[in-house]
């Protein structure tokens, strides 16, 4: 028998209370079981990024925590980042009106990692995405896309906020 | 489910974690977990427990006491890439924490986990080795401190007893208007280098140095201090041909040979990588001495 913990946790403004084995990961807890299968596992051993989850805001590799580690913590997946079922988000927008992704398998990283970086730098360089996404291995796209679509997501953000200011003021 | 079965342990403080290192058997501790999460999940390494140090509180903090840094074990990468007193005071520190892995990386990984993993090619491995760092351990007997330059004792292997844990490390910073420049060769941006190399330098009004700090990281077993070059740059001025002279020796340092390249390649990395830290180093000073 594997030893077990209870954990308490909130997942895209959810709250869960669950029973884990303390040697699964927090990946393999977010898929199997929580159903929230967006999240990817490519290499499970930190290289590739496509488990990029947002815990309490921060990236993170999903695949190099132990679920029992994300107890009292909140956690952003990519089924978290649309506002509702019918409408995407405007990094979404941003990848389809670009072709920001092929085959798909890396997008959820890219995604979650991108919602931190344009949150901490809104009017990034070329450059700047490139190093963002480092992080991230794409085997179809050859990045050029995701970057096109990175830098036209800052903008629909700006956009977006620049609104939200007007509106308010 | 990829890692071993282990008996998982979350200790609220430093005595209780010491106290469970003592008393199990076959027990490692994990801080950030970008190395060790990796290494269970692909099972090299296989543990009975895991003493989960990310509930200890007052293990992250930066802190600036006497002309140096007091940096807890568990401070993430992120928050001394992010820290206006690290920029301020040790710029080099800053320079180097972004040369580690990527952002998703540095927001888990911590201080106190890179210098206790102990890769030779590790930033903060060398960035501890350059600025003569002193890191802090406590054990059943207490405190104690170790110069950084006696840390590592062999490949990966600090000099920590069984059931010691590295709590902190203090970094000297060196005076406002000193040179410094953290260089390093890698196939990809965010991978290990094949080798690097850190240097701090003073130079007088004429522009000749009175002080040098060198470090070769991924040369071998641990970061090499440059001790002969750090010498034959006192009193030269900085400047390409001379430098070129200089680091020259370096060729002559013992390098390993793995799959990412042979010595004769670490050899010549030695040769090149410092002289263009110390031009950056250089001109960093001629800019500041402008402005």
């Amino acid at each position: 028998m594997s030893e077990t913990r209870k954990i308490a946790l909130t997942v895209n403004g959810a709250r869960y209370e669950e029973t884990v084995p303390v040697r699964v990961t927090l990946a393999d807890f977010i898929r199997h079981q929580l159903g929230l299968t967006g999240t990817h596992l490519g290499c499970e051993h930190g290289v590739c990024g496509a488990c990029t989850i947002l815990l309490d805001g921060r990236s993170a590799r999903s695949c190099l925590m132990l679920a029992v580690q994300a107890d009292g913590h909140d956690i952003l997946t990519v089924e978290g980042i649309a506002p509702d079922a019918e409408t995407l988000h405007p990094l979404q927008e941003a990848f389809r009106d670009n072709h920001g992704l092929q085959c798909g398998f890396c997008t959820p990283g890219i995604l979650t990692t991108l919602i931190e970086f344009l949150r901490d730098n809104p009017d990034p360089t070329e450059e700047e995405v490139r190093i963002g996404i480092s992080g991230n291995l794409c085997r179809c796209t050859g990045y050029q896309n995701i970057v096109i679509a990175a830098l036209d997501a800052a903008k629909r953000l700006r956009a977006e906020d620049g609104q939200r200011k007007t509106e308010v003021g | 489910m990829k890692p071993p079965p282990f008996s998982y342990h979350d200790p609220r403080n430093v005595a209780d974690a010491v106290g469970l290192l003592g008393r199990l058997e076959n027990a490692k501790l994990l801080a950030g977990g970008q190395s060790l999460m990796p290494m269970l999940n692909m099972r090299y390494v296989l543990p009975d427990h895991i003493i989960d140090l990310n509930r200890i509180e007052g293990l992250s903090y930066i802190r600036e006491r006497d002309g140096a840094l007091d940096i807890g074990a568990m401070t993430r990468q992120r928050d001394i890439e992010f820290s206006d007193v690290v920029r301020r005071r040790c710029p080099l520190m800053h320079e180097a924490i972004r040369q580690i892995g990527h952002r998703q990386t540095r927001n888990r990984g911590t201080l106190g986990g890179s210098l206790c993993h102990l890769d030779p090619a590790a930033e903060l491995v060398s960035l501890a080795n350059v600025l003569d760092a002193k890191v802090t351990a406590s054990g059943k007997n207490g405190e104690r401190r170790i110069d950084f330059s006696a840390f590592p004792v062999a490949y990966m292997t600090p000099a920590l007893e069984p059931d010691e844990i590295l709590t902190g490390a203090t970094f000297p910073c060196w005076p406002a208007g000193h040179g410094y420049a953290f260089v390093e060769f890698s196939r990809r941006h965010g991978d290990f280098a094949i080798v690097s190399a850190a240097v701090l330098i003073e130079e007088d009004r004429n522009g000749k140095v009175t002080r040098a700090s060198v470090t070769l990281g991924g040369m071998g077993p641990a970061p090499v201090r440059a001790n002969d070059v750090e010498r034959a740059l006192i009193g030269e001025t900085i400047e390409e041909r001379r430098l070129r002279e200089i680091c020259e020796m370096l060729r002559k340092l013992e390098a390993i040979e793995d799959i990412h390249a042979p010595a004769s390649y670490r050899q010549q990395l030695a040769t090149v990588l410092p002289r263009r830290a110390l031009l950056k180093a250089h001109e960093r000073i001629a800019e500041r001495a402008q402005a």
